[in-house]
């Protein structure tokens, strides 16, 4: 099963989690334990690399949203090979680093989680078959990066540089997923496996200059490619494990990763070349340049490393295959002395106290050692002969020769990389003399000394990794390359030598140049630091915060604008806004009236559209003198309540009855805590608009139910009405639909009922009420609130009142009725009773919780459901028979009927659960307030 | 009939819409009620108007159709328990903030011209 290939990122993702609980233990075994997983990871990877290495895709898929074609897919060639193994290798020796570098102040679990979150992310973006799983990866990297740099959070620094970071990279992230999805588009799959055979039908097609920007602009933003290349010095801010493995070795190759993998996709245009070729050479010089002026330790390699990864996207935007072996060479030799030299500037900067490289000098003496690896890393990057840097930095310069891309003008670009070439030497000189020699340390915090022994060991490993590459290139890394290239340019792999000794040719006089140039260079610093001390100094940060600043204000200012706090005018115009989506549709209508026959009008029809617009109108006339509207409101409702009753729907006129009568209560009990009228407020301007909007859409909305009544209808209903009987047992279709056919949905919607009863219950528990002495007109309250015919007649009232329920609750699967209604009867009897005894009568009389009702008749109707399981039938099988008792004559039960009896319990607790609780509110068990208005 | 109904549904609507835009929490209830009101007419409506035809098996020579009469029968209960939280949370914002205000405070700089405020205590 460990053969899979899912486990290699999986096993990470695993991995975040352990540090959290090993850091308990002491930091040596938190150490340990966390390299645990992804050193098993590395086992995978290797098992699996001769297979690789014959050429092979290793590859597995597990479909995700198959329909949408994602699936979670994973592939393993040589390219996805070369990073595995660094990101897992260099991943592991900055653990090591790490547990010597952290501070016992820092949280080393937190730490080491981040890190891995990141190992996983990463190992997901270079091991991903599919682009949109690669594409969330991607943004996976960016965010654990955020975490990662902003890990000394109490630092300004780091929060500012690990915001402009996840701003720039999650931008281009951003940009990225549109490319993929026009990818997608194109190529009619998100499959890697199929983009890269669609090369041709990609570059040809009118889209292809779009994807190319935005998949560049993904790919630049991550690998820090001017001009987005500010973000990383500015990354720097983080711990300097996160700067080795991030920002020398891992994430800011990410982007290069990118460029590679869609290298036969995308590549071989003139537009591709312009593009990327010049933004690698323009960053290449800019990095070069500006880290020779860099004081701080880290921001000179992070200038430096800016430099490189534009001499790697000039490679790849060359063109050629070999540049792209070149290119791929490089990002090998780069993490290997980018890494170990991040590593020992953190050596450095732990030792001593300072990364300033005006304090620091002379620290051969104090500690030789580690200068050594040092100064080896140094040369490497600077391309001395004998040590990686040089073989591919002289790759690199032959391969400037050979392109013409730019026709007359093709001669500079060698001309700039020689250029580049001197700076890197200049600056790598500045490295290793003025921190190790150049006179004595001036005012360091600490007196240097060497590093704990193991803190070294991974700067010594990746440093002889240098040599033994520099020195035995084919031996050590010949396959890797040749593999990586081979899955880079999807063909054959050209023709190319990793020896040492070319013989003497440009490429090797270039380097002669770079060598020389980059001594004097670095000897007349002097003249040149004063020169670029005459500029003032342009510190991105400040831009990069200006124009965050400047968006922030603006966006402010437009939701000022747009959300001034005003719900009546939210409301104005989301109502304007259905309007005006409304008018398309309603003007494509060509008639209003359909051909469905219409009913003719009678009498009684008419006297009730009367009554209802009184009612209505009554209802907007009165509105502020609330207990008219209140009144008004209940003719409105008892209309209605009529409209179904005639219009053939007898559930639904006893159903809409029973909430009426509820209702009313309701909003009699709350208008006592509310004021009795309503201030004038409103601008007659607002009335007129008001009016308009409401009249519009009154219009609209009964232009629409007109269109809609005398049209024809297609139904689903039929199924119903044919299977009511023989299906579920009932004559009542409504009903046999509300507990059998679409029982689920009533399930769902007594939950919904029982939620909002307990959320009222809530708001009402912790309401703190200023109870009126008198009514708005400065009366007060009668004393005489129960009156006794009243008390005597309701509560003789309530045995008959509870028979009808039951009886409507009974007949309900056969005749109009059921849970709902009977439900709403039970509940308007029981608050009769409150309002003729009052709730403290009630209370030492009727014990119900109503809470407990609510819950009983949930699990009752869900239990019910289950029970069909039993009987191997899908969820609210309903099952019915008929019975035959002496006396009581044939009857027929169903188990819909205990559903039903659910809603019913629902229904009742849920109303009696808001009224009774209001009404408590108006007695002496209310909270005790004294307001102050 | 037809043409009475939707009219019956327009005015509701408008009616509703009307006082939902109101600036105090009551009115709003009522519109809201209203509202209800007009847009389960307008449910049941999708069934078409039948006379004497309820959907109760072997009462009538036709059937109305059920289906929207049992969704809006759903309707009905809900749209109480909706009209119950939202007037509590009525109650419950002026007790908390001191006024009925939909937008939980009253309008900066009321109208001088304004008649001598009711309804406070």
């Amino acid at each position: 099963m460990l053969n899979d290939l899912i486990w290699i990122p999986l096993l990470p993702l695993l991995g975040t989690l352990v540090p959290l609980f090993a850091s308990r233990f002491s930091r040596s075994a938190c150490a340990f334990l966390t390299a645990g997983l992804p050193a098993l990871a590395l086992v995978l990877v290797l098992q699996l690399a001769p297979q690789v290495f014959e050429g092979e895709t290793v590859r597995q898929s597990f479909g995700w949203i198959p329909q949408m074609g994602l699936e979670l897919a994973f592939r393993l060639d040589g390219l996805a090979l070369l990073f595995t193994l660094l990101i897992l290798g260099i991943g592991l020796l900055v653990v090591l680093y790490a547990r010597y570098y952290l501070s016992e102040k820092d949280s080393m679990g937190k730490f080491y989680a981040y890190l891995i979150l990141f190992m996983f992310a990463m190992l997901g973006v270079v091991m991903s078959d599919n682009l949109i799983q690669l594409w969330m990866f991607w943004e996976l990297t960016s965010i654990s990066s955020f975490l990662l740099i902003s890990f000394w959070g109490h630092k300004t620094e780091a929060r500012k540089g690990a915001r402009m970071a996840l701003t720039i990279t999650g931008a281009g992230g951003l940009a990225l997923l549109a490319g993929v999805l026009l990818i997608g588009n194109v190529v009619g799959s998100y499959s890697l496996h199929d983009v890269l055979a669609s090369g041709d039908l990609i570059r040809e097609h009118a889209a292809y200059p779009v994807i190319l920007v935005l998949v560049l602009l993904g790919a630049f933003t991550k690998s820090a490619q001017f001009p987005f290349h500010f973000w990383l010095p500015h990354a720097m801010a983080a711990p300097t494990p996160v700067s080795a493995y991030l920002h020398s070795a891992t994430m800011v190759k990410a982007g290069i990763f990118l460029m590679a993998r869609m290298y036969p996709v995308l590549s071989g245009t003139e537009l591709w070349f312009l593009i990327v070729s010049m933004t690698g050479l323009a960053t290449l010089l800019l990095g070069a340049y500006v880290a020779l002026f860099k004081h701080d330790l880290k921001g000179l390699l992070a200038y430096s490393t800016v430099s490189h990864l534009g001499l790697i996207t000039l490679l790849l935007g060359m063109g050629t295959e070999l540049a792209a072996v070149a290119a791929l060479f490089h990002i090998i030799n780069h993490a290997t002395f980018k890494a170990s030299l991040f590593m020992a500037a953190g050596i450095i900067d732990h030792e001593s106290g300072s990364r300033d490289m005006r304090q620091l000098n002379g620290l051969w003496k104090y500690m030789p050692y580690t200068a050594t690896l040092a100064m080896v890393a140094a040369a490497a990057m600077a391309g001395v002969p004998l040590l990686n840097g040089f073989l591919s930095k002289e790759m690199f310069f032959a391969e400037t020769l050979h392109q013409d891309s730019l026709g007359s003008l093709s001669w500079m670009v060698p001309v700039f990389a020689t250029l580049g070439g001197v700076f890197s030497v200049a600056y790598s000189l500045r490295f290793i003399h003025d921190v190790f020699f150049n006179g004595e340390p001036i005012n360091l915090p600490k007196t240097p000394h060497e590093p704990p022994r193991y803190m070294r060991v991974p700067v010594e490993i990746l440093v002889a990794l240098c040599l033994l590459v520099g020195v035995l290139p084919t031996f050590v890394i010949g396959d890797l390359l040749y593999t990586a290239s081979a899955a880079t340019l999807q063909g054959a792999v050209p023709e190319y030598s990793l020896a040492i000794w070319h013989g003497f040719n440009f490429p090797l006089l270039m380097s002669f140049i770079a060598l020389a140039g980059g001594i004097a260079v670095y000897v007349n610093r002097k003249e040149l630091f004063q020169f670029q001390a005459q500029f003032p100094e342009n510190d991105p940060k400040l831009v990069f915060e200006a124009i965050i600043q400047m968006i922030h204000k603006q966006i402010t200012r437009f939701m000022e604008l747009a959300e001034n706090g005003s719900l009546q005018r939210y409301s104005y115009m989301m109502l304007s806004l259905a309007m005006v989506m409304m008018a398309k549709p309603l003007l494509d209508l060509n008639a209003t009236a359909g051909h469905r026959p219409q009913i003719p009008v009678d009498a009684i029809s008419i006297t009730g559209a009367v009554l209802l617009a009184i009612g209505a109108l009554a209802t907007v006339i009165w509105n502020r003198q609330r207990m008219v509207a209140l009144v008004a409101l209940s003719v409105v409702g008892l209309i209605v309540s009529l409209m179904f009753a005639k219009f053939s729907a007898p559930d639904l006129a006893l159903t809409q009855l029973a909430v009426e009568v509820v209702t009313v209560i309701l909003l009699m009990l709350a208008l006592f805590f509310l004021p009795q009228t309503t201030p004038k407020e409103s601008s007659p301007k607002r009335v007129a608009r008001d009016l308009g909007i409401a009249a519009v859409i009154g219009g609209v909305i009964g232009t629409i139910s007109y269109a809609m009544m005398t049209r024809p209808l297609e139904s689903i209903s039929t199924f119903f009405l044919e299977n009511s009987k023989t299906g579920g047992g009932g004559t009542n279709v409504v009903n046999v639909i509300l507990v059998d056919f679409r029982g689920f949905d009533t399930l769902g919607e007594i939950t919904v009922l029982g939620i909002a009863a307990l959320g009222i219950f809530k708001l009402i528990a912790r309401m703190r009420l200023y109870m009126p002495a008198s009514d708005g007109d400065g009366r007060p309250w009668s004393k005489d609130s129960h009156p006794l015919m009243l008390s005597v007649v309701s509560q003789s009232l309530l045995p008959l009142a509870l028979l009808v329920s039951a009886y409507i609750f009974l007949r309900g699967h056969n005749m109009p009725g059921g849970g709902f209604i009977a439900g709403l009867i039970t509940s308007v009897a029981i608050i009769q009773q409150y309002i003729a005894h009052g709730v403290d009568w009630i209370k030492a009389r009727m014990k119900l919780d109503y809470q407990l009702m609510i819950g009983s008749g949930i699990t009752i109707a869900a239990l019910t459901g289950l029970g069909s399981w039993f009987f191997d039938r899908p969820f609210l099988t309903s099952w019915f028979d008929h019975f035959h008792l002496p006396l009581v004559g044939e009857f027929e039960l169903a188990s819909a009927m205990l559903f039903d009896l659910g809603v019913y319990l629902t229904v009742v607790g849920a109303t009696m659960l808001i009224l009774a609780n209001l009404g408590k509110l108006t007695t002496s068990e209310r909270p005790v307030l004294k307001e102050h208005d | 009939m037809e043409g009475l109904y939707a009219f019956c549904v327009g005015l509701l609507t408008a009616c509703g819409i009307f006082l939902a835009l109101r600036g105090r929490t009551f009115p709003v209830v009522v519109g809201l009620t209203l509202l209800s009101y007009a847009v389960n007419l307008f449910l049941f409506a999708s069934g078409r108007l039948k006379l004497n035809a309820a959907a109760v098996l072997g009462q009538s020579e036709q059937y109305s159709d059920p289906l929207p009469q049992a969704l809006v029968l759903t309707a009905i209960v809900i749209g109480f328990a909706m009209t119950a939280f939202v007037v509590i949370l009525a109650m419950r914002a002026r007790a908390d903030l001191g006024n009925d205000h939909v937008d939980g405070r009253l309008p900066e700089a009321p109208k001088p011209r304004l008649p001598r405020r009711t309804g406070g205590q």
